[in-house]
């Protein structure tokens, strides 16, 4: 349930803070921490969480975006990246790239949460 | 131990960040930043338009005087209807930008020798080249000039405020594809922009001689003056000029005087005025393609079907997505007016309105002169003229270079022009001298006032009030109108030059060859309404030798589209617009229909092997059409080609310099008039001298090797061999068109090349409701995640038109044929 919730919220926020498109693309490595310091998993979980959130959402808004397009402009991108006339190819990457960043992301924050938590027990001693 | 794991991971997220938002060397050309470019909310993936996509648009502005309503149709073709002039432009230049941003700002950067400030240091050369030949300075003269007509003022300002009323909509994920590929974003529009745009034309047309004048002063001095006169002829003996021989010519009241020294200066091949020295080669200049040039003709009503005069339009240039050409309607209470546009520049450049249609092609008239002049020093403050050090004006111009130093670069102009060529900027020819470029483009043009006033005109006095403001580059204005006229002129600001004039580079040391005036206006070549029942034009010289003015050398002028047109017009009656779409893509090959009985005449038969005999009967037999599937047209190219190398080949290999490749009528004339053995000899073969029959006899072996080696790859189809494409400005070949099916080349009316051809074709049936058919080579969008990216290109690669909807506002507003709808208010 957690990891679902993590997942979705991660997807979710990412989307939210992409609606403003004035801020750098990679904004979301915050929403992607932030949730990661407050759901508390496994290191693996956390990143694995950051991951999908992401991917899916980028996953997604690219498939939206090709299918709606008849996968017009992607045929013409792919053979850039060497990835032949794959649209599919194309919107794998483009998730796996949002994916990668927001894993991380969510990793460091999960990282910063143990620091937090030894500082509090630290004091609470 | 927990700092250390969340610095590591910390680290490892800002080392991913930053390598996806960073752009890449590859090569030389570098990546998008690539999280940017692949994020959905940002990057590309905001260009893949739905392919049913809305254009609707509610545009409100405070600068609009009243309403416009824009309607589009199915072809993304958008037919403006506005209160008043300045809101027409302002939506014009919305509509342009809209569909076309990128490309407009690529193009005026480029023209402006900018592309560094994009692409990085590679451009620099090209950049710096554009400085020098004057493209800045004389878009700044033309806006001063033209700033004084408060008409061209208005239209080109309300043309940039358009524009820049769409680039300040835009959201940063709205801007189109390339900017997000190459990570730049849109800049403000400027009214200079379009002067620079006007520029980038003039160079096109009439900027050839940055190199030819080098190259021809090598040819001459490398050949010796007769042998250069043979090879490079001024005469074309088979020339049908724009106007008929025998046509009496005004006689001028000032002849321009050549300098007396100049057989022994100037024309001799010990030119004095060049010195020789080692040149140290840094950069090839870019020159524009020699058959940029166009068909126009119009056939007045004694030559129709209906009574109707009919004018047709097809300018030939390079082929690109997305394409030079922008269809559209603009409409006021005063005029109406429908035709090809060029993104970037307000107005209506080829088309037609209620009354009238127009159409242009280049007059490839000499307008561009290189000078060797001679500084003080290294820092070119003085030079000489007439025994005297003057001062030039120092003009300094700032190049900036993406992640790189900014170049500061001198200009100094003088009064033989600006300095083009010189220690710091030296081409393989110019050796190491300094040669200035002086240009008409540069001296201060009304631009675009021409066809401001085209796209009113009513009538004939009109069409040539409206045409008189045309300076650079020349251009030859048909005209046809409901009036039932039709007519033709020259129309420039042209140079009244001695013989040979600024065929080779000057001596700019003496006032003497200086341009001494222009040719008074009313003194170009016109014609109206000939007994013969057309005008036309093809490039090909205006007027034969007894026009009292020098025209610059024949290698200006091609020779054979000018006569199968005549040829047409002349033989066909009762015209109708389908005739003339037929004629328009038609593939007849009228230079090898007089070369190919000359070569034969020369090829001894019965030396051929039989796979030989089998080809050469193959070009016998072909039907001298230049159709997609013909085998002995690309035969015929070959062979002619490997004539050409097996006659003046070897002299011009073994020049230390870059020489011009000589006219194919130069050979087939002399061939004609039974002087082909002249430079038929293959220097390279000692104790030997080949004759024209021998030179014939290489090229058919040369070529039917070649052949066979096309045959196993499967080539031979005269498209497949001639392969046509459509390159995307930025070269991306996914972004291209590749491969196209289609016929035609050079020569042939139907002049498609292989990245060259008729990119707009239009035919204009003036009856009393105009009833018009437009193509062109690319589409009406410039985003390539677009379904209008390319629409119309194969409709043009079948030879296929397209109706224009030529409608009145209210007949335009109830129209089930428009699909979209924009509005514009205050």
């Amino acid at each position: 349930m957690k990891l679902l919730t993590s997942i979705l919220l991660t997807a979710y926020l990412g989307y939210v803070v992409g609606v403003y498109t004035n801020f750098p693309w990679w904004f979301f490595v915050f929403s992607s921490a932030v949730i990661a310091l407050t759901i508390r998993q496994s290191a693996f979980t956390t990143f694995f969480a950051g991951f999908t959130g992401m991917f899916l959402l980028w996953f997604i808004l690219a498939l939206i975006k090709d299918t709606s397009n008849q996968h017009l402009l992607s045929q013409r991108v792919a053979p850039m990246f060497g990835l032949g006339n794959s649209s599919l190819l194309l919107i794998v990457v483009t998730g796996v790239v949002g994916g990668l960043v927001s894993g991380m992301g969510a990793l460091t924050g999960y990282h910063l949460r143990r620091i937090f938590r030894a500082i509090i027990s630290i004091n609470l001693e | 131990m927990r700092f250390v794991y969340f610095f590591l991971s910390l680290s490892i997220t800002v080392a991913l960040v930053w390598a996806l938002n960073r752009q890449w060397p590859l090569g030389s050309i570098k990546s998008p930043r690539i999280g940017y470019f692949l994020s959905p909310q940002q990057g590309f993936w905001q260009n893949a338009e739905s392919a049913s996509p809305s254009f609707d648009l509610a545009v409100k502005s405070p600068e609009l005087k009243g309403k416009v309503d824009v309607y589009i149709d199915q072809k993304l073709v958008p037919h403006v209807y506005a209160d008043n002039d300045f809101d027409a432009y302002f939506a014009q230049g919305f509509i342009h930008a809209r569909f076309r941003l990128w490309q407009m700002e690529f193009q005026t950067h480029a023209a402006a020798g900018r592309l560094s400030e994009i692409l990085g240091k590679e451009m620099l050369n090209t950049d710096r080249f554009f400085r020098r030949i004057g493209m800045v300075y004389g878009a700044e003269q033309a806006m001063a000039e033209s700033d004084k007509d408060s008409t061209s003022k208005m239209a080109i300002d309300a043309y940039a405020a358009g524009v820049n009323a769409y680039i300040s909509s835009l959201r940063p994920e709205d801007i189109p594809f390339e900017y997000k590929l190459l990570d730049y974003e849109p800049e403000k529009w400027t009214s200079l922009k379009t002067y620079l745009f006007m520029m980038f034309m003039a160079f096109d047309l009439s900027g050839r001689d940055v190199t030819t004048d080098l190259q021809m002063t090598n040819a001459k001095n490398y050949f010796g003056w007769d042998n250069f006169r043979q090879l490079y002829p001024l005469v074309q003996d088979s020339l049908d000029p724009i106007i008929p021989r025998g046509t009496p010519f005004i006689k001028p009241v000032k002849r321009p005087i050549a300098p007396s020294d100049v057989a022994v200066r100037y024309l001799s091949s010990s030119d004095s005025s060049i010195a020789y020295s080692t040149p140290e080669s840094k950069f090839t200049p870019r020159q524009p393609d020699a058959d940029n040039g166009s068909n126009n003709w119009a056939v007045s009503g004694s030559k129709t079907k209906s009574k109707a005069p009919i004018l047709c339009n097809d300018p030939h240039l390079g082929l690109n997505l997305p394409s030079l050409w922008f269809e559209m309607q603009l409409s006021t209470p005063t005029y109406n007016t429908y035709g090809a546009s060029f993104p970037g520049a307000p107005a209506i450049v080829i088309g037609f309105n209620d009354s009238i249609a127009w159409g242009v092609t280049n007059a490839g008239r000499d307008v561009m002169d290189l000078y060797t002049v001679r500084f003080k020093d290294e820092l070119k403050k003085e030079y000489l003229m007439n025994g005297n050090w003057i001062m030039s004006d120092q003009r300094q111009e700032m190049i900036l270079v993406k992640d790189g130093a900014n170049v500061s670069e001198l200009i100094p102009i003088t009064k033989f022009g600006s300095v083009l060529y010189d220690k710091d900027f030296n081409v393989p020819d110019s050796r190491g001298l300094t040669v200035t470029v002086k240009w008409t483009a540069t001296a201060g043009n009304q631009g675009i006032k021409a066809f401001l006033l085209l796209n009113r005109a009513k009538n004939f006095n009109d069409y040539s009030a409206a045409i008189s403001q045309w300076t650079c580059p020349g251009q030859n204005f048909v005209f046809a109108s409901k009036a039932g006229d039709i007519a033709i002129k020259q129309q420039g600001k042209f140079i009244a030059k001695w013989k040979h004039q600024g065929d080779f580079v000057m001596p700019g040391t003496d006032s003497f060859y200086q341009w001494q005036g222009y040719i008074p206006m009313q003194e170009n070549p016109f014609m109206i309404n000939p007994v013969r029942g057309f005008v036309s034009s093809a490039n090909q010289k205006p007027v034969d030798s007894t026009y009292p003015y020098y025209l610059g050398s024949a290698g200006h002028f091609p020779l054979y589209r000018g006569i199968i047109i005549n040829r047409k017009l002349n033989e066909m009656n009762g015209i109708t617009p389908e005739d003339m779409m037929k004629m328009q893509t038609s593939n007849y090959n009228v230079f090898a229909e007089m070369a190919r009985p000359a070569l034969m005449k020369y090829l001894d038969k019965n030396a051929l092997t039989p796979n030989e005999k089998k080809l050469i009967g193959e070009m016998e037999n072909w039907n001298l059409r230049n159709d997609p599937k013909e085998r002995g047209a690309t035969i015929f190219h070959c062979v002619w080609d490997s004539l050409e190398s097996a006659v003046w080949g070897d002299e011009i290999a073994a020049s230390k310099f870059s020489l011009p490749w000589p006219d194919s009528y130069s050979l087939l004339e002399r061939m004609l008039k039974g002087k082909g053995d002249f430079m038929a000899d293959d220097i390279r073969t000692k104790g030997k001298t080949e004759t024209i029959q021998d030179a014939v006899m290489i090229a058919v072996r040369k070529a039917v090797k070649h052949i066979e080696t096309l045959e196993g790859a499967g080539k031979v189809n005269w498209s497949v061999f001639k392969d046509t494409y459509i390159n995307h400005l930025l070269k991306l070949p996914s972004f291209s068109r590749l491969h196209l099916g289609i016929g035609g080349g050079e020569n042939i009316i139907n002049a498609t090349k292989s990245n060259h051809g008729p990119g707009w074709r239009m035919v204009v049936h003036l009856t009393a409701e105009t009833e018009a058919y437009c193509v062109y080579a690319g589409g009406q969008s410039g985003n390539p995640g677009s379904v209008y990216y390319d629409t119309f290109v194969n409709n043009w690669v079948e030879g296929t038109y397209n109706k224009a909807l030529f409608l009145k506002r209210e007949a335009a507003a109830s129209s089930d044929q428009m699909k979209w709808r924009m509005s514009f208010s205050n």
